[in-house]
């Protein structure tokens, strides 16, 4: 392969496309809400009235996710929503005049007009399970720029000057990342891909795998490239069965095509790509847990250091980045460091893409520039709550904290959202309205850190069951004063003692709660409990 | 047992207080206005919490004297297995070799709480004596401090070991 | 081998190169409380008791896997370390049942020790009472799940000193427990050779000898550092 074969295949994509696209979403959210069946009968539709200049394409998430399944027709755009399949001959004939019976959406809703996408750019546009598809949009180019053109030193250059940060939620300054790794000695190293995404409400890294699975296979060549890897591996959660289906392909197309594999654009670069599928443990997100289990041995984090950059798997030297990151690595290879850093905030560059959930009018995907507002995303985009109130935005999943509604105008990025007590985590934003009640969102996530805690160190394992226990009988009326008291302070420790990150910020969301919704705590104290409460 | 112990101690302890209810005195009701109360045993059943409850409500300083009143220990081993009567059950009536029957008498047998409690969960303590039991010289040093009338400070494998 | 000088409580420390800060404050006499380390063995972190304060460092690291850096400022002994010592310990008793009046190891016990370290004379947090089972399917040995704290030590024991690797975990948090071989009984673990390392590395009274009573089990940790050191060195 070499690059007039690349631009060959896309030239031969490109002139098999018809004036008419019908793009409907096959991802998961999609998929569950019967796009399945709606794309056959479009497809079907599409042969009865016998016209060759429209095409049915099954593209990836196009973000609406709660309005799906999701169709969108080409060159004009028009949006349909909640499709089924009895509305399939309808949205052909509306081609011809005809009156669609599909609710139609508004793709100039700031819910859209308002991301800026870098990651999603292919998201819902692309057949995500054809490689040529994606040579089309201009996939693997980047590759062949940098194998070609570059050396790993410049690569990593142009990755630090980006400013890109890890998007798996600690923010780590990736370039700094890559260039440790490439200086780490070692027989062999290793690029890992962490698609363990566990968050509840969390959808990013699913849907970006669902929705161009090729994009991350470039970044992790271009990243192992840049470290002197030769070896990789998607660590991807066996509850993400389409994401794996649609990985497993793309490897395979990419190996036949001689993108992965011996000789990489015959610039005498090896990199091999393999899925290896976790079990259902959260803490293996960690990434020494993670790393752990792809060794075949029980899932459990270590102490660091050494970190993984300069002791990894099997005791090498291993670059790990979470499914986002890479996926930002070609666009910024493709439009340079200049261009990236020059979106988003001062400390964060770039877009961050969210899994924007709960009790609101517009659930889905969206991506934005760091450094937008939450009132922005979760008013003007998601359209605000469908009853009452905003109370709280979660982010951060497990490991976050709850947002007051008196701070929504705190800006998307690293160093903002920890200083409200929370942390931009993985990408889930879950919206509370006023009838919730914010220990009962405390108990919930604690009670998913105690079911995940993997036991290997005390605080965490005993720690977070005693203070699911503390938080039930504050629920059940039988606490005092002196059990919050007690709460807290058990919080801090087990914040500060535990081995790994599910330990250290398992307490997050009860710390952050009793801080901006102490009076709900001591209600409950007192023998009251009102499920409804006004905004602060 | 271990209190007596105590041995020719004991008659100077006697100098110095009034001992005013224990379970081997004759005492029915728990007198008003007691300073020191040394308590035995966890909270088993109905008995123990109106008693700990007075007990507390009518003392100055409480101290739960003993692994059974500091942790449940021995007493509370039937906790892991949940509501009592199954428990209850299993003995009286399918082990039974006579008369087999639930014990049911009230007023004169307390029904047992569904978990057994260390003092300190149902009320407030104000020093606690670890062992099982604790050795006469802890128990010593323990009424020392308390008739010295200081704040009273436990530590070190001689006053604090369990077991 | 190079030599490094730090400090611990603001006592001036020499240290070998590559030492832990647990063995070179203990080769001092400095004691900082340990439950899953076992000499011997590799260390895995996971008590958290020996965590310690470094100046400079923001978080507390544990002092049996960190590496001594010249001129680093430790301390062990600090107020909130003995508070999250205290409340570590606590914890600990909460989980399980640990009754030492009625265990075998009454006495003899690192669990009771820290208690009494830590100056634990109650335990503030509420007791789980779980159920938990007791396996004496082994002719020799028993293992009582009540009194496990999962430190571990009869896994690393019985995989690195042993070579056998009948125990590791089972579960998750709250949930884990150590088993033998695929979790069958102890008597059914094939693998297991009865060389009673794990009942040599037991902190508490989990791993007993069958027959023993309450607070005869007496054992003689100090020979796991023997048998490793006499392979090492090849005495």
């Amino acid at each position: 392969m070499d690059i007039s074969e690349l631009l060959a295949i896309a030239e031969h994509e490109n002139a098999l496309r018809r004036p008419i696209g019908i793009r409907c979403c096959t991802a998961l959210g999609c998929q569950s809400a019967g796009a399945l069946s709606l794309k056959q009968r479009l497809e079907e539709a599409v042969a009865e009235v016998d016209r060759t200049d429209i095409e049915v394409i099954g593209v990836g998430c196009m973000g609406l996710c709660g309005h799906g399944p999701l169709v969108q027709v080409d060159p004009h755009g028009v949006l349909y929503e909640h499709v089924r399949a009895a509305d399939a001959p309808s949205i052909v004939a509306a081609l011809d005049g005809g009156e669609a019976t599909a609710p139609q959406g508004d793709p100039q809703h700031p819910f859209f007009t308002l991301q800026k996408r870098i990651v999603l750019e292919n998201s819902g546009m692309i057949d995500p399970e054809r490689i040529e598809s994606y040579i089309a949009a201009g996939g693997y180019q980047a590759l062949y720029h940098v194998l070609h053109d570059m050396t790993p030193a410049e690569v990593i250059d142009v990755v630090t000057r980006s400013g890109l940060r890890g998007r798996g939620g600690a923010g780590y300054p990736t370039g700094l990342k890559w260039a440790t790794v490439a200086k780490s000695h070692g027989d062999r190293k290793y690029v890992v891909c962490n698609a363990d995404e566990g968050d509840p409400g969390a959808f990013m890294d699913r849907s970006i795998i669902e929705s161009d699975p090729h994009k991350v296979l470039e970044g992790m060549a271009i990243a192992a490239y840049a470290v002197g890897a030769d070896q990789g591996y998607v660590y991807v959660r066996a509850e993400y069965p389409l994401a794996i289906q649609r990985l497993q392909r793309a490897i395979a197309q990419a190996r036949r095509l001689g993108l992965l594999g011996a000789q990489i654009f015959d610039a005498g670069f090896t990199f091999r790509v393999d899925i290896r599928v976790g079990a259902g443990a959260f803490v293996c997100g960690e990434e020494t847990a993670l790393m752990a289990s792809i060794e075949g041995r029980r899932g459990q984090p270590r102490p660091r250091p050494p970190y993984p950059a300069e002791s990894g798997l099997w005791g090498r030297p291993t670059l790990i980045n979470n499914v986002e990151t890479f996926a930002n690595i070609p666009p910024i290879i493709r439009n340079g460091a200049e261009w990236f850093a020059a979106i988003g905030a001062e400390t964060s560059k770039g877009t961050k893409v969210f899994a924007l959930t709960g009790k609101i009018r517009h659930t889905g995907l969206i991506e934005v520039p760091m450094g937008v507002t939450l009132r922005q995303i979760v008013e003007d985009m998601g359209g605000g709550v469908p009853e009452g109130r905003v109370k709280a935005v979660q982010t951060g999943g497990p490991s976050g904290g709850c947002i007051p509604a008196a701070l929504l105008d705190t800006p998307v990025d690293y160093e903002s959202l920890q200083r409200v007590g929370s942390i931009m985590g993985s990408g889930g934003m879950v919206v509370m309205d006023d009838a919730t009640n914010m220990v009962d969102v405390a108990h919930f996530y604690m009670e998913f850190c105690k079911d995940e805690s993997c036991g290997k160190c005390i605080p965490c394992r005993a720690g977070t069951a005693q203070m699911l226990h503390m938080l039930d009988l504050i629920r059940s009326g039988q606490a005092t004063a002196a059990d919050l008291a007690q709460l807290e302070q058990l919080c801090l420790m087990v914040k500060e003692t535990s081995l790994c990150g599910l330990g250290q910020s398992a307490p997050n969301p009860v710390l952050s709660t009793m801080k901006y919704f102490r009076e709900e705590y001591e209600a409950l104290v007192r023998g009251e409990r009102s499920e409804v409460r006004g905004q602060r | 047992m271990s209190f007596l112990d105590l041995d020719e101690w004991l008659f100077e302890l006697a100098q110095h207080i009034d001992l005013v209810y224990s379970p081997l005195a004759d005492v029915k009701e728990y007198p008003e206005h007691v300073d020191v109360a040394l308590v035995e045993g966890a909270v088993a059943n109905e008995d123990n919490l109106r008693l700990i409850r007075q007990v507390r409500e009518r003392t100055r300083i409480l101290i739960a004297f003993g692994d059974c009143a500091v942790t449940g220990n021995v007493t509370a081993l039937r906790n892991p297995l949940g509501d009592p009567a199954p428990l209850l059950h299993a003995i009286y009536v399918e082990r039974a070799d006579v008369g087999s029957c639930m014990p049911h008498t009230p007023g004169i047998i307390p029904p047992l709480l569904d978990r057994v409690q260390p003092v300190h969960k149902v009320v407030p303590v104000d020093v606690y004596l670890p062992g099982c039991p604790p050795p006469a010289s802890r128990i010593r040093a323990l009424l020392e401090q308390t008739l010295a009338g200081g704040a009273i400070h436990l530590a070190g494998r001689d006053m604090i070991k369990f077991g | 081998m190079a030599a490094r000088t730090f400090t611990i409580n603001d006592q001036l420390i020499s240290a070998r190169e590559g030492e832990t800060i647990l063995q070179a404050a203990r080769e001092h006499g400095i004691s900082i409380p340990t439950l899953c380390h076992l000499d011997g063995v590799s260390s895995v972190g996971a008590c958290r008791l020996c965590l310690v304060e470094i100046e400079g460092s923001r978080v507390l690291r544990p002092a049996c896997v960190t590496p001594v850096v010249e001129e680093m400022i430790v301390r062990t002994d600090t107020e909130r370390l003995r508070e999250y010592r205290r409340m570590i310990i606590e914890l600990l008793f909460a989980e399980r049942n640990h009754v030492c009046a009625v265990c075998v190891a009454n006495g003899h016990c690192e669990l009771q020790d820290l208690a009494i370290a830590v100056g634990m004379d109650h335990v503030r947090f509420d007791y789980a009472f779980p159920r938990c089972d007791v396996d004496i399917s082994h002719p020799l040995f028993g293992i009582d799940h009540n009194r496990c704290v999962l430190c571990t030590r009869c896994v690393r024991v019985c995989d690195e000193v042993e070579g056998v690797h009948t125990w590791d975990v089972a579960g998750r948090g709250a949930d884990a427990r150590v088993i033998t071989d695929m979790r069958q009984p102890w008597g059914e673990a094939r693998s297991c050779t009865s060389c009673g390392k794990c009942v040599l590395a037991c902190p508490t009274g989990a791993i007993f000898r069958r027959g023993a009573t309450v607070g005869e089990m007496e054992r003689d940790r100090h020979k796991i550092a023997y048998i490793v050191a006499a392979r090492e060195q090849r005495w």
